[in-house]
């Protein structure tokens, strides 16, 4: 079986300070891998350079192309990377308005990704995207709002259906439930979950909450001052810990 | 010195008072670089070009940008004309012909078939322009993509990497909240199939006349662009495919000369809320006039008076 | 199914002063297909340990776990999530789910993952709460609000939903009335008849007497404790 994304030796140095070093990693398709850390472990600089939003110092990050297998998205060419992020994959931000158009409709920001793909049918735009906000449970009259008009969680789904519109195939999300009340949370770890299963998503998810990693995520990285200190399964490592950062990490989650 | 002027031409110029100025207003070096951009621009159709935009004598907004494209092109032999929403005698169409018949002392006239140069503020005329002809539009907001994309980088490289999507978010947009495609000015076009233009705010009843045998040239003064079409260029206006672009004007005949295929403006005219549609471009419906041709609000012509 | 070879395994405390505690060493274990095997011994001596190295919950720091062909001390974390999949299924002692999801769903979510159709799955879901005997007007409730009987009774049906041929109970009738208890046994007796590999730990010896072939004392794989 080929990866869908294979990390081999990445890096990223801020001038002399470390962002992220020496990661590797393989996903299968359908994997959720989940990537923990206090602030300033590393772990957004990963995703972002992952994404192709930062440009690492070394390494390689190969994704399974449609067209001619795996491809370094490092090396590839400006255009080529950018249509992999509107089409084969996704980035679910943590405040929905980095990832929204806050003055656009809901259902123009569903369509933007079919629209950029080629779709031209006004009809067949709405449909879907009426679709689409049904799966993340916005009801089919809000179609016309702005996102402005909307709650934390609804806005952060809206995000999630603009994203998954056009079938990717790998999602990135940084600290998706970040922000949002317990309540909603569950409710999005539960729409996330649905729709992972369903699409057959891989995801990767950067979070400091480790109940949503627990929820989400199959496999758990480990990351602490830009390194990797423990990989595995997720519940392995959250209930046999092996690294002592990781030991304290779960040690010092509050108990409710 | 213009170095396409000959002795005689210099002459003329002298003898008409030309001594104040350099020919057409702008030093040569200035104008050279203009006509490298219009070159650029035309090389690549629907490119925004880049260009050292200068201070003019009018505020931004008032056409600097066509202002400074129509000194780059014009030469002595030139006969000018100015055109402000379709019409010659608006104060902004006065003073930009005037201005040129101080600074370069070309002829100027309000017949568009008669004109080799034509600056415009958001019409094109309704006669076919030819291939000798040149239209020079005014242009305020060069960017299509700004109503969505504030970032000039990201714009930049939208249009480098062909990503037109968002062009058609703002069409989603139109058509969710009004039931159509609402956007009736500034309407955008695919050039050549290529690069995403904005046409300046000409109507989008001008749209499919872009399309046309003499040399198009867009100016923005203020954001320091120029932008072109060659003749015959192909110009596509955007649409969806169940919500096909449509040419659309008011739904009458031009009171004064009855003309049916023109875009007309709408005048109110008494207090009761009267209003009488009549021809945005002066100059073809005054020509229509003189042929004979009477709308239903025309005075009435006396017996005798012609 | 199960095969455990020597197997050993400690913890170590790197925040309070790197102790390490040794918990197995020594361990040996098989489960047969169809077979039935009850782990013994005192509290604290390791029987949820083995259960979990089993399951690939805890690390094995050395001697394999085979369960069917793959060993799950050496298997990557996919590896070990496909087995889960389709092989091997567990019961816990506590239920552990997505807060404000229906029962239905969560025990019909093993069904889904290994592909079924949804209208099979939640029928599937449907007849195992009925059994055990769960209100149908609690079905689309979460469990999270359920007394710790019901929740158990969750985590079973759970676990029963698909057919593993390799199944993991820990204390599966614990906290449980005389007729949910009969029906979990059934339950495993139809588990075991249909030549599922059953490793459990029962504190109720008359369960255990009942559905189990054979005993396995963790007693002797306890450090400090073995003789």
């Amino acid at each position: 079986m080929t990866p869908l994304l294979q990390v081999e030796n990445i890096a990223k140095f801020y001038g002399a300070r470390i962002g992220c070093t020496d990661v590797s990693f393989d996903l299968y398709p359908g994997e959720v891998m989940g990537i923990v850390g206090e602030s300033g472990s590393g772990k957004s600089t990963l995703l972002n350079t992952l994404a192709g939003h930062l440009t690492p110092d070394r390494g390689a990050v190969r994704f399974d192309t449609r067209a001619d297998g795996l491809r370094d998205t490092v090396t590839m060419s400006e255009p080529e990377r950018r249509m992999l992020s509107r089409t084969d994959w996704a980035f679910v931000h943590q405040h929905a308005r980095d990832g929204l158009r806050m003055n656009v409709s809901a259902g123009g920001n569903v369509g933007e990704r079919l629209m950029a793909v080629g779709a031209r049918h006004y009809g067949d735009i709405r449909a879907s995207a009426t679709d689409w906000l049904g799966r993340v449970e916005i009801n089919e009259d809000r179609i016309d709002d702005r996102p402005s008009a909307f709650s934390g969680g609804m806005q952060q789904r809206l995000q999630i259906a603009r994203n998954l519109v056009t079938g990717p195939r790998l999602v990135f999300m940084d600290e998706p439930t970040g922000g949002l009340d317990v309540s909603v949370q569950a409710r999005l770890l539960d729409l996330l979950r649905g729709l992972v299963r369903e699409m057959g998503l891989s995801a990767i998810i950067v979070t400091h909450d480790l109940a949503v990693v627990r929820l989400l995520a199959d496999r758990l990285m480990v990351m602490k001052d830009g390194h990797v200190v423990e990989t595995g399964l997720t519940d392995q490592v959250l209930d046999d810990p092996q690294h002592g950062y990781t030991q304290l990490l779960v040690s010092s989650v509050l108990q409710v | 010195m213009n170095p396409a002027m000959t002795q005689s031409d210099q002459d003329r110029h002298e003898e008409r008072g030309m001594n104040d100025y350099n020919f057409a207003y702008l030093d040569e070096q200035t104008k050279r670089m203009i006509r490298r951009a219009i070159l650029k621009g035309l090389a690549i159709p629907g490119y925004q070009v880049p260009f050292a935009s200068r201070e003019m004598p009018m505020p931004y907004g008032w056409g600097t940008g066509g202002v400074q494209v129509s000194a780059a092109v014009l030469t002595p032999e030139d006969t000018f004309k100015v055109i402000d929403q379709g019409a010659d005698d608006t104060t902004n169409a006065v003073s930009i012909r005037r201005f040129f018949q101080k600074t370069a002392g070309v002829a100027v006239t309000e017949a568009t078939t008669e004109a080799s140069v034509i600056q415009t503020r958001h019409r094109i005329p309704e006669a076919a322009l030819r291939e000798d002809q040149v239209l020079v539009y005014q242009v305020p907001i060069p960017e299509p993509l700004r109503f969505l994309e504030p970032s000039e980088v990201e714009t930049r490289k939208m249009h480098e990497l062909e990503e037109y999507g968002l062009m058609h978010v703002k069409l989603y947009e139109d058509i969710a909240q009004h039931g159509a495609i609402a956007t009736a000015y500034a309407y955008p076009v695919k050039v050549e199939g290529r690069y995403v233009m904005d046409p300046s705010p000409i109507p989008k009843f001008d749209n499919p006349k872009l399309e046309m045998a003499a040399i198009q040239l867009f100016g923005a003064g203020r954001e320091q662009r120029i932008y072109a079409l060659p003749p015959y260029t192909q110009v596509v206006s955007l649409d969806f495919e169940d919500y096909p672009f449509e040419a659309s004007k008011a739904d009458h005949p031009c009171g004064l000369c009855g003309a049916e295929d023109s875009y007309l403006d709408e005048l109110i005219v008494d207090d009761a809320g009267g209003r009488l549609f009549m021809c945005s471009d002066t100059d073809y419906c005054a020509a229509r006039q003189a042929a004979g041709h009477r709308g239903a609000d025309a005075a009435p012509v006396l017996e005798g008076m012609a | 199914m199960i095969r455990v070879e020597h197997v050993s395994k400690s913890f170590t405390l790197h925040n309070q002063g790197a102790a390490v505690i040794p918990v197995m060493r020594g361990g040996e274990l098989t489960v047969a297909r169809g077979e039935c095997v009850a782990l013994t011994g005192a509290s604290g001596a390791g029987k949820s340990t083995l259960m979990r190295m089993i399951y690939g919950n805890y690390l094995t720091a050395s001697g394999r776990v085979m369960v069917g062909d793959l060993d799950v001390a050496q298997a990557a974390p996919r590896e070990i999530l496909e087995l889960r999949r389709h092989v091997l299924g567990y019961v816990s002692q506590f239920l552990r789910v997505v807060p404000r999801v229906a029962t239905l769903d969560v025990v019909a979510e093993p069904l889904r993952a290994v592909g079924s159709n949804e209208a099979e799955a939640r029928a599937r879901a449907g007849e195992l709460l009925a059994q055990l005997n769960i209100p149908e007007r609690l079905w689309q409730l979460s469990p999270t609000t359920f007394s710790g009987g019901e929740q158990q009774r969750v985590n079973i049906a759970r676990g029963f939903a698909h057919p593993y041929p390799v199944l993991l109970l820990d204390e599966p009738t614990a906290s449980l009335d005389a007729t949910n208890r009969a029906t979990v046994l059934a339950l495993i007796e139809d588990a075991k008849a249909r030549g599922t590999a059953i490793l459990g730990i029962f504190h109720d010896e008359a369960a255990r007497d009942q559905i189990c072939d054979r005993e396995v004392d963790v007693t002797r794989f306890t450090p400090g404790l073995a003789a």
